[in-house]
């Protein structure tokens, strides 16, 4: 077979399927590394998968079931669906289940507990399982249909998709972060601007990135219609798999002649801080270019985009010696229980509750419109989570505004839309 | 597949899972119970107002959002036949096939049918009727390899086929 330069998604497919090279718009079946689903998803694939009488999953090993949306369970229907996942687990002996004191938000866990790593081929009946491409694993949100199908032959089908190539530069103003960086581009590009699309996130930017951001922005794809969202493994992703992962990594970088749809360029110099306005992630503005006040009732601090450790630290480092405004209740929902455990080693926990913020266990929660912090007609919430859809965090006429952890943290103190400086905050303060 | 005759609802572009079936309701995987929230949130009367095989009509990226399958699950059981849109968002357009919920690509019919046009529909030769407005649309046929899965009956009943045979 001739050799072709090819995309990181396009390699991480070839690989996989022992072949010199894949193209754009071909069709693939290929052996799955791990598959997952939540307390949502699960029930729902166990039913199609107890269907047809087979009797067997493909590999107990390579199955993931985390019970994390409605958990702790908020009513006696979401008791049940995790009752159905419980005992799934226990008579098809799945190692991977999660639920209680060691189960945290998936798509923080997963890449915690080392289970998935780069090079790998992930699916997931979760739309933001496209979050462990920040490790270069392809990995891609699916239905509970395609989950239970995989977990019959262990294999999954994709067309090889086509390639976005975004290329970040220059050094960011102070409080910007990863989140900063991916609602940028969703502004730029459109909720459906890589639809069916690979996304590969470049540039002297990204490769000075912290995992927990790249994690973030990778987590966004999905915003964007993407199918994967991909960042080559380097020095910082070989250090964050070290005493995790226990599979041999498969390190793949794309090939410089690499074809791309299209590339895109970001001076990151110029990126001020974001927030999304209701009701798509695509509708991004500059807080300091909000022309009113926005007043809010609630702040989200927390899920799989940003419940990380260094989420919580710039959370703290603004709340800290402050007080959550009395008009605003302020949710920190650190996003796994080593999380929390760090948090509260670290001091932040005693930081939160000092301030007057509420701490929960890890949970989905709030985020989906779940539980643990359900908006009422017309309450606006700023959010460090994913999606601000029109009834996402509760009553189809509340308002939720999408920014990183900095922008959330000052306006719970604010009790409006705010940056740290009308705080009189400065970075290295 | 047989002949689809209904009465279009048109929406707009971006469609997402939550508004399709809130997150609220999914603690159960009952169709019936899910397709009493479909589109509740932009049309609380929805699900009353649907006569079994209607049509959705809407723009870009329809379905786009959560991974949830329990969106084309509340689709297809308060008796929508089909789901027309300029384009669909992909977990969607995968999940609807898997469940059985006729979907067509068709960005001129998706903009020129209007709410309550009289449609009717021929699957398998990709051609969509407007009989209000005396128009008629044809859209891109599919790939084999998904023809294959729909024609054995599903994503499910495909690979049983396939795991029998090895």
């Amino acid at each position: 077979m001739k050799k072709r330069p090819l995309t990181l998604a396009e390699k991480i497919l070839a690989t996989k399927l022992k072949r010199a090279y894949v193209e754009p718009g071909e069709l693939v079946e290929v052996p799955v590394d791990l598959t997952l689903a939540n307390d949502i998803t699960g029930p729902l694939a166990i039913k199609i998968f107890e269907s047809t009488n087979i009797g067997k999953v493909f590999d107990p090993e390579k199955i993931v079931l985390v019970m994390d949306h409605f958990t702790p369970n908020k009513d006696i229907k979401s008791a049940e669906q995790v009752r159905i996942c419980r005992e799934f687990a226990k008579k098809y002996k799945i190692l991977h289940y999660y639920e209680g004191g060691n189960c945290g938000i998936e798509h923080a866990l997963l890449p915690e507990l080392g289970l998935v790593g780069p090079g790998d081929i992930v699916i997931g009946a979760d739309s933001h399982t496209c979050t462990y491409g920040a490790l270069g694993a392809f990995a891609t949100g699916v239905g509970s249909t395609d989950l239970a199908a995989a977990w019959i032959t262990g294999k999954t089908w994709f067309k090889v998709p086509e390639t976005i190539k975004f290329v970040y530069y220059g050094k960011p103003k102070p409080w910007i972060t990863g989140k900063d960086l991916i609602l940028y581009t969703i502004g730029d590009i459109g909720v459906d601007g890589a639809l069916y699309k690979a996304m590969e996130f470049t540039g002297e930017t990204i490769k000075r990135l912290s995992m927990a951001e790249r994690f973030t922005m990778a987590n966004m794809a999905i915003e964007a219609g993407g199918k994967v969202g991909l960042i080559e493994p380097d020095k910082i992703t070989l250090a964050y798999i070290r005493n995790r992962f226990k599979r041999e990594p498969i390190i793949l970088k794309a090939d410089k002649n690499a074809k791309y749809i299209e590339i895109r360029e970001y001076d990151v110099s110029k990126i001020d801080l974001l927030v999304a306005l209701p009701h798509l992630p695509s509708n991004v503005k500059p807080v300091k270019d909000l022309s009113d006040k926005i007043y809010i009732d609630q702040v989200v601090i927390g899920s799989c985009t940003n419940g990380r450790i260094e989420d919580l630290a710039i959370a703290a480092k603004i709340l800290k010696n402050r007080k959550v405004n009395p008009n605003v209740r302020c949710i920190i929902i650190p996003a796994t229980p080593n999380i929390y455990y760090e948090a509260l080693k670290k001091g932040y926990i005693r930081v939160f509750i000092e301030a007057g913020a509420i701490v929960s266990s890890p949970t989905c929660g709030p985020c989906l419109g779940g539980h643990m912090g359900i908006l009422a007609k017309g309450e606006k919430a700023v959010a460090t989570t994913n999606r601000n859809f029109v009834g996402r965090m509760g009553h189809p006429e509340s308002e939720v505004y999408l920014s990183g952890p900095a922008v959330a943290a000052v306006s719970a103190v604010l009790g409006y839309i705010g940056t740290p400086e009308e705080l009189g905050l400065r970075e290295e303060d | 597949m047989d002949k689809i005759k209904g009465k279009a609802w048109k929406f707009g572009d971006n469609v997402d899972t939550d508004v399709i079936i809130p997150a609220r309701y999914l603690n159960t995987t009952d169709p019936e119970e899910l397709a009493k929230h479909c589109m509740e949130d932009v049309d609380p009367e929805f699900s009353k107002k649907v006569n079994k095989g209607d049509i959705i009509v809407a723009g870009k990226n329809f379905g786009c959002g959560s991974s949830r399958e329990h969106a084309p699950i509340a689709i297809k059981a308060c008796g929508i036949a089909c789901v027309i849109a300029e384009s669909f968002a992909r977990i969607f357009y995968r999940n609807a096939f898997n469940t059985g919920l006729l979907i067509l690509e068709c960005p001129e019919a998706a903009k020129e049918i209007d709410s309550g046009d009289e449609l009717e529909i021929y699957p398998e030769e990709g051609k969509i009727i407007n009989l209000t407005k005396n128009k008629t649309f044809f859209t891109k046929p599919l790939p084999p390899f998904m023809k294959k899965i729909l024609d054995d009956g599903g994503l499910i009943p495909h690979i049983m086929k396939k795991f029998k045979i090895q």
